[in-house]
């Protein structure tokens, strides 16, 4: 399948904390040894999300080309131990705490979306 | 050396009402008004300490103040600012360095959400050409999950920022002096869900400013001297969710305001349940919810009970935020903390007028929150 969720996120890893980041980081943030580079899952259940229902302050945002339209984001808990905020491509009305979602590394910020749907 | 050497001799408070004033002409109005609440001249104070997010340089109201030479150091630590400030002067006092110390906090903000740049947080760009590098979604996010695992309701946050405006009709100095009810506040549109708009406070204006001295003085003093038990900034460890975070550690956050709350009960030697009014950092309903937990108030979801049960309220068994808080008084960054204190002060010496809590309350608590995980706490007695 193409499409942007299948670009996985590279974050690092810390072999003495099993601590993992995203983005990378060399160093690690609990106990300031060296963090290896690592490819993180692509699935993960939705820990929190909300949505942003009003264009936010330009710049820094970028309103896309067809307008501003209420989007939703959240943190995706992945089995390596790590919560990863994202873009949901979801529609809010169908986002719930504790959903299953694939994510991936996007052109920008993660993407994530629910299993099975094409993107 | 003991806390109950530091004392707080003058209390001064601008109105958090917009006006023209530029933020240093707030912050030198609150000095002088803290100075003519002590008794004492400037001339008097030994060291100063004081800033503003957005608003210039402390050590530039000497201009205003008087060229007296006393030593005058910035403070520049987000919404700790006012209480890293506090910190430095009440160090000052107990050292010695100093017998009579300032403490001040102003700003003043454009209008509309704050913009932080990316850059300025360690991260890329993208996060703000997509937005993302928005606080309330921070705000939002937390409190989403803390309603999932903890059981509070929707209209819980509406009651908080009920009470907020209620109060805020009450005070004088507030920005917001309009009572709005659940309902109204309910229906006034979704920012991030699950917060509406008059759930949030704005960025302001305003300024406060302290007088702190050493019980020798306070005993030669006119004044009406209040002890500052205990003052503490603390910033966050390992494991706490953050504002402006591209990923967090998983299992139960842990709290910075938690940390810090109970260093400073410690320093006191007191607790939660000697505490008769508290100013808790409420930047939106959730942070309230929230922080009356973090700081060992209740247990994590008993807020759900209590807020419904009026025991916030200024009447109530605990009550929180009796000036309106950031939601009524909104936030100008590098006042609300000393905001908070103020209000404790006039709160134990029975001058809080129509918010005054009844039956004379002995101990006071104080707490802010702000990015990027930094808490200052105080404890205040009579």
């Amino acid at each position: 399948m193409e499409g942007p969720l299948n670009d996985r996120l590279h974050g690092s890893r810390c072999a003495g904390c099993a601590v993992a980041v995203y983005p990378a980081d060399p160093a690690c943030p609990r106990c300031g040894g060296p963090a290896a580079p690592a490819v993180l899952s692509g699935t993960g259940t939705l820990w929190t999300w909300t949505v942003q229902r009003y264009a936010p302050k330009s710049p820094p945002y970028v309103v896309p080309a067809a307008g501003f339209d209420p989007f939703a984001v959240g943190y995706v808990e992945l089995p390596d131990g790590v919560r990863v905020l994202a873009v949901l491509d979801i529609p809010p009305e169908e986002v719930v705490i504790g959903m299953p979602l694939r994510i991936g590394a996007g052109d920008g910020v993660p993407r994530a979306a629910t299993v099975g749907a094409a993107v | 050396m003991s806390a109950e050497d530091v004392m707080i001799c003058g209390a001064g408070i601008t109105s958090f009402a917009r006006t023209e004033a530029t933020g240093r002409q707030l912050a030198v109005r609150a000095v002088r008004a803290a100075l003519a609440d002590a008794g004492l001249p400037w001339s008097r104070v030994r060291a100063a300490y004081g800033g503003s997010d957005a608003a210039g340089n402390a050590d530039t109201l000497v201009a205003e103040l008087g060229l007296t030479g006393v030593p005058f150091v910035n403070v520049r630590n987000g919404c700790a600012t006012g209480g890293s400030a506090l910190v430095s002067a009440v160090n000052a006092i107990r050292s010695g360095a100093a017998d009579v110390a300032l403490a001040v906090g102003f700003d003043k903000h454009p209008r509309g959400a704050f913009d932080p740049r990316p850059a300025d947080w360690g991260l890329d760009e993208a996060y703000g050409h997509e937005g993302l590098m928005v606080t309330t979604q921070f705000f939002a996010m937390k409190i989403q999950r803390y309603m999932h695992d903890h059981g509070i309701s929707a209209q819980t946050l509406a009651l908080v920022a009920e009470k907020a405006y209620a109060n805020g009709v009450r005070n004088p100095h507030a920005w917001r002096r309009e009572p709005l009810d659940a309902a109204e506040i309910l229906a006034s549109g979704m920012v991030n869900d699950p917060l509406t708009r008059y759930m949030f406070c704005s960025p302001g204006q305003g300024a406060v400013a302290l007088i702190l001295c050493s019980r020798a003085v306070a005993r030669q003093l006119d004044a009406d001297p209040v002890a500052l038990r205990a003052a503490v900034v603390r910033t966050r460890r390992f494991g706490s969710f953050e504002v402006f975070s591209p990923w967090a550690p998983t299992g139960t956050p842990i709290s910075v305001s938690t940390d810090a709350a109970r260093l400073a009960f410690e320093q006191a030697g007191l607790g939660p349940d000697d505490i008769d009014v508290c100013q808790l950092q409420d930047t939106e309903s959730g942070a309230e919810v929230m922080h009356l937990a973090e700081c060992g108030f209740c247990e994590h979801g008993e807020q759900e009970r209590l807020i419904a049960s009026g025991a916030t309220a200024i009447d109530g068994t605990l009550p929180v935020n009796t000036d309106g808080g950031c939601i009524a008084n909104g936030e100008p960054i590098g006042a609300s903390g000393l905001r908070q204190v103020h209000e404790i002060v006039q709160q134990l010496r029975g001058r809080a007028g129509e918010r005054q809590v009844p039956d004379g309350p002995s101990s006071g608590f104080t707490h802010v929150y702000g990015a990027p995980g930094v808490s200052a706490c105080t404890v205040l007695t009579r």
